[in-house]
């Protein structure tokens, strides 16, 4: 038996490992490869298994190693890292999957996936820091991770997005230092507790407190694509297809939002976080952001775009729901962390799936691809529908506890932006739901590049992996009051954050 | 401990010995001698650590005769770390060199000679305990660098060598004139006779001659804005040559600036003094940056960035002097671990740079397509020496970086905080400038060639190194004050 406490860094090697190897495999070790991926991958999700059934049974698994004196490194698996480690490493094994499909013959292949497992290790590592320190590293990691990535085609355009992406990281990972070195100083090595740990502190520190959360918030909130730190996402898109799904569904921005429920909830701790009047500006950085990155959607055409757009918006409903303050918007914010994931990698997946099998890009030539691709094309809708939270699919579970959220926080505003928010998403869905469907297909597809073959509408490695995120986009929300369900496991956290309260 | 070689005169003659037979028995087996030497030095180095966290300052005299009339060795923490990192350093330096000059006829008869010589010189500077012997070995060491820069031949290398014989020349010249007045004023050149001596009323004649001794040490570091002579000499010199005298030799002078600073001239230093360095150190940092930012060539984009990464040494004068306790340990701390992180990450960058050139046949960042698909190992070791560069975590660098913003916060004095975080951007920029190029495919009519395997292992063990000090630096930095506490 291994001792618990190296479980969590053993998650952490269980893609790092592998990664590494693959990095120095010739491109020709296809089947070593895969099998490398797909071994981390599994055993990742097993460790994980084993971590979930502990913390559900009052287990902590703690790591510390002392890295200066009064600086650790501490990896931490608790209920709320289980979240979004457990949201990683499933949606990295479908991802991984799909990215074997995609990249089928492309070259550098043994570069993209050593940089892919390097992507998922930040992103366990964001997941399961145990304190401010420690999430730097990884959120840095994550950068230097991702930008290989993103500039993977190598192209002008893929290096000019590049530049600018990393412009935006690595300028937010600074803010980030800044604060974490400044309350570092002020009140020593912070480590994530619930409840935070910062109302001890004199009162006469309250407005440096106020600051470094700006610095703090403003930092990760470049990662989760906040209103007006958002740029580089829509351009990011120029990555392939497995990659904007990482990116858009569990890797980069949820790290952001991530982030900034560990600082609401574990450094702040929300009921001081309320005293220092700091809910309420981020509930409107969040709202303005919701409404924006709906409204820029409506106005794209090429279809990664949108989507792109729409992760601006949805996104912050994590940032909302952490900002409304009270158990229900917590349980809202935090299970549309998982939702999010599961519903916008769905629609990547189909997006890359119209441009690799018929060439399609732009919204307007997506006219009765339904026709062609009637399984991505299902899987596509029930993304969307989700999106616009259309009951009993994953997004209406969110919207309907961030409501609840709002009117138990006494922000009824908060229920004019969902409104406001649902009817844009319909307005850039439905508009592609009826072209995919009601229009006529046309004779041929001019860019097609994989035939119908026996059946398959597309290569199976490409058409499985939505197809299952898209049914678990239905069963999350069918289920949702089963046990451990991600709603189920969320309540769990609300009520470890907020002591006097039972779900 | 002492019974079978004792580390303080042996890490002095070992060099001297094998840089002379080296002389004789010629570069094929003067080099295999080299590196079995630099191996067992290391593990001298090591051997004087664990004396030293045992019992604390070590001093030996040699012959028996102790000072005044003799000469003393002395060995304290920071000796102890700058000593360590030197032999370290030449290791895999050394291994990298073999195969890097073992392509090319020209050069390498004198290489290891005078690597040798440098090596002895470097040892016996950290090791020396007055001021005289001091300025031998600073001469030596001037000297052995200059004539490392000059063994590619042909005319750039020779005007860079006899530009930075100039500097080097004028450095050591100026800090013999203020031994001179102190010897004038005290009659005595040792560190521990002067050092009561030396108080806040000292006469002017000792004011002056602080002032010139560190003004020349100043140069010979290559601070800005002095560091006229660096970027051609360091950047024109062959890649092993380049990467001992970035990560090394310059270090050599910033420890005598720490060492008189902290010890000999305390009582003198002021604020404003102190301000100023660091205001040149900021200076260094924002400009050697633009600058490196601006290249078109490879090695001179890393000397260049040697000129930036030598202001965050300096940074730590202002710290340590206008701080609480605390915070003062942190920032002493935090700049030898950036003298540290540096002589690790720019040897192993200059190694990489080299072998990509290698490669590639031309020195141009513009030309680097092709280099990550054929030499994979070559570029993670660039881009990991760049992460210390830059100071992101797990890393020496950020190690460096963090204990330096701490001091600086808690001494109030925020604006090297911006510095810092905006130095920390720039190289970034120009770190990626090269790894984004290196990632194209390689360019018609180009073609990248594979290098030996010992140019790629021996950057990337430096630029691991580099990256693992950051996560296990605690013992390190317990060595640096077992000197100090005693």
């Amino acid at each position: 038996m291994i001792d618990h406490a190296w479980l969590p860094v053993l998650v952490v090697l269980s893609s790092l490992l592998p990664g590494l190897v693959i990095f120095f495999l010739a491109e020709s070790r296809i089947r070593l490869r895969t099998t490398l991926n797909l071994i981390g991958a599994v055993a990742k999700l097993t460790l994980i298994g084993l971590m979930l059934w502990g913390v559900l049974n009052d287990h902590e698994y703690v790591f510390r190693h002392t890295v200066l004196p009064g600086l650790d490194l501490v990896l931490k698996a608790d209920a709320l890292a289980l979240l979004f480690v457990a949201l990683s490493a499933v949606l990295w094994l479908f991802t991984t999957l799909y990215a074997i499909g995609y990249l089928e013959g492309a070259p550098h292949r043994s570069r993209f996936f050593g940089f892919f497992s390097l992507c998922v290790t930040a992103t366990v590592g964001v997941a399961m820091a145990g304190n401010l320190f420690t999430f730097f590293l990884f959120y840095e990691l994550l950068t230097l991770a991702t930008y290989p990535l993103v500039v993977h085609r190598g192209t002008d355009k893929a290096l000019r997005v590049g530049h600018v992406y990393l412009a935006y990281t690595l300028g937010g990972g600074a803010l980030l230092l800044i604060g974490t070195v400044w309350l570092y100083g002020l009140a020593g090595q912070v480590d994530f507790v619930p409840g935070g740990s910062l109302a001890a502190l004199p009162p006469e520190t309250a407005g440096q407190l106020q600051l470094i959360f700006l610095l703090l918030v403003a930092g990760v909130g470049v990662k989760a694509a906040l209103v007006p730190l958002h740029g580089w996402l829509p351009l990011a898109m120029v990555a392939p297809a497995p990659v904007s799904a990482l990116l858009h569904a569990v890797a980069v921005v949820k790290a952001g939002a991530f982030g900034i429920v560990r600082i609401v909830y574990e450094v702040y701790g929300v009921e001081f976080a309320q005293s220092l009047a700091l809910l309420l500006p981020l509930a409107i950085a969040a709202a303005i952001t919701i409404v924006w990155g709906s409204l820029r959607a409506l106005f794209q055409d090429d279809l990664k775009k949108r989507l792109a757009y729409s992760t601006v918006s949805q996104v912050s409903y994590i940032a909302l729901g952490v900002a409304l303050f009270g158990p229900l918007g917590t349980i809202g914010g935090l299970v549309h962390l998982v939702h999010q994931g599961i519903m916008k990698i769905t629609l990547f997946f189909c997006a890359g799936n119209y441009a690799e099998t018929l060439g399609t890009h732009k919204v307007s030539e997506m006219d009765g691809v339904g026709r062609r691709m009637p399984w991505t094309s299902a899987a596509f809708t029930l993304g969307a529908f989700g999106m616009i939270g259309v009951p009993p699919l994953a997004g209406f579970i969110s919207k309907w506890y961030l409501g609840l959220g709002a009117l138990e926080a006494g922000m009824p505003w908060v229920l004019a932006v969902l409104a406001a928010s649902s009817l844009l998403n319909a307005a850039y869905f439905l508009p592609i739901l009826q072209r995919i469907w009601f229009r006529p297909t046309p004779d041929a597809w001019p860019a097609e590049h994989i035939p119908q073959r026996g059946g398959w509408e597309t290569a199976p490695l490409l058409l499985l992996p939505p197809v299952a995120t898209a049914a678990a986009t239905l069963l999350v929300g069918l289920f949702a009051v089963s046990p451990f369900s991600p709603l189920d496991w969320v309540k769990l956290i609300a009520d470890r954050e907020y002591l006097q309260w039972t779900p | 401990m002492t019974d079978f070689l004792d580390p303080l005169p042996w890490l002095i003659v070992l060099p001297l010995v094998w840089g002379t037979l080296a002389f004789v028995l010629g570069p094929g087996r003067g080099g295999r001698l080299a590196i079995a030497a630099i191996a067992l030095q290391c593990a001298l180095a090591l051997q004087l650590a664990g004396q030293l966290l045992g019992n604390g300052v070590r001093i030996y005299a040699i012959g028996d005769w102790g000072a005044p009339l003799g000469i003393d060795l002395m060995a304290d923490g920071l000796a102890a770390v700058m000593l360590l990192l030197t032999q370290f350093v030449a290791l895999p330096l050394a291994v990298y060199a073999r195969g890097y000059f073992a392509a090319q006829a020209k050069g390498i008869s004198q290489f290891w000679p005078i690597t040798g010589y440098l090596l002895a010189a470097l040892n016996a500077l950290f090791l020396s305990a007055d001021l005289f012997n001091i300025y031998v070995t600073l001469e030596l060491l001037g000297l052995a660098a200059v004539g490392l820069v000059a063994i590619a031949g042909g005319k750039p290398p020779v005007i860079a060598a006899m530009r930075y014989l100039l500097a080097t020349l004028l450095g050591s010249g100026a800090y013999l004139l203020g031994v001179a007045l102190l010897y004038g004023t005290y009659g005595s050149v040792s560190l521990s006779v002067l050092m009561p001596l030396i108080t806040n009323e000292a006469p002017p004649a000792v004011l002056l001659a602080a002032a010139l001794m560190l003004l020349g040490l100043l140069l010979k570091t290559a601070l800005f804005p002095f560091h006229f002579w660096l970027p051609p000499a360091h950047g024109g010199a062959p890649a092993p040559v380049s990467a001992l005298l970035s990560a090394l030799v310059i270090k050599a002078s910033f420890y005598l600036v720490l060492r008189l600073w902290l010890d000999l001239f305390a009582p003198l230093t002021t604020v404003a003094a102190a301000q100023l360095l660091g205001a040149l150190g900021a200076a260094a940092i924002l400009w050697g940056s633009v600058l490196a930012l601006l290249q078109s060539r490879l090695k001179m984009l890393v000397a260049y960035s040697t000129v930036a990464q030598i202001g965050y040494l300096f940074l730590l004068f202002p710290l340590v002097t206008l701080s609480p306790p605390g915070a003062a340990e942190s920032a002493l701390q935090g700049g030898v671990m950036q003298a540290v992180a540096h002589g690790l990450a720019k040897a192993a960058m200059f190694a990489a740079a080299g072998s990509m050139i290698v490669a590639t046949g031309r020195d141009d960042i513009a030309r680097l397509g092709g280099v990550g698909a054929r030499l994979p190992l070559t570029l993670f070791s660039f881009g990991l020496a760049g992460v210390t560069l830059m100071g992101l975590p797990p890393s020496a660098g950020f190690s460096a970086k963090w204990l330096l913003l701490m001091a600086a916060l808690e001494s109030g004095q925020w604006w090297w905080v911006a510095v810092m975080i905006a130095g920390g951007l720039l190289t970034a920029a120009y770190v990626f400038k090269v790894l984004r190029r290196a990632f194209l495919p390689v360019e018609a009519g180009d073609s990248v060639t594979r290098v030996p395997r010992s140019l790629e292992f021996s950057a990337f063990a430096l630029a691991l190194a580099s990256i693992l000090l950051g996560l296990f630096g605690a013992p390190l930095l317990e060595l640096l004050m077992a000197g100090a506490a005693a």
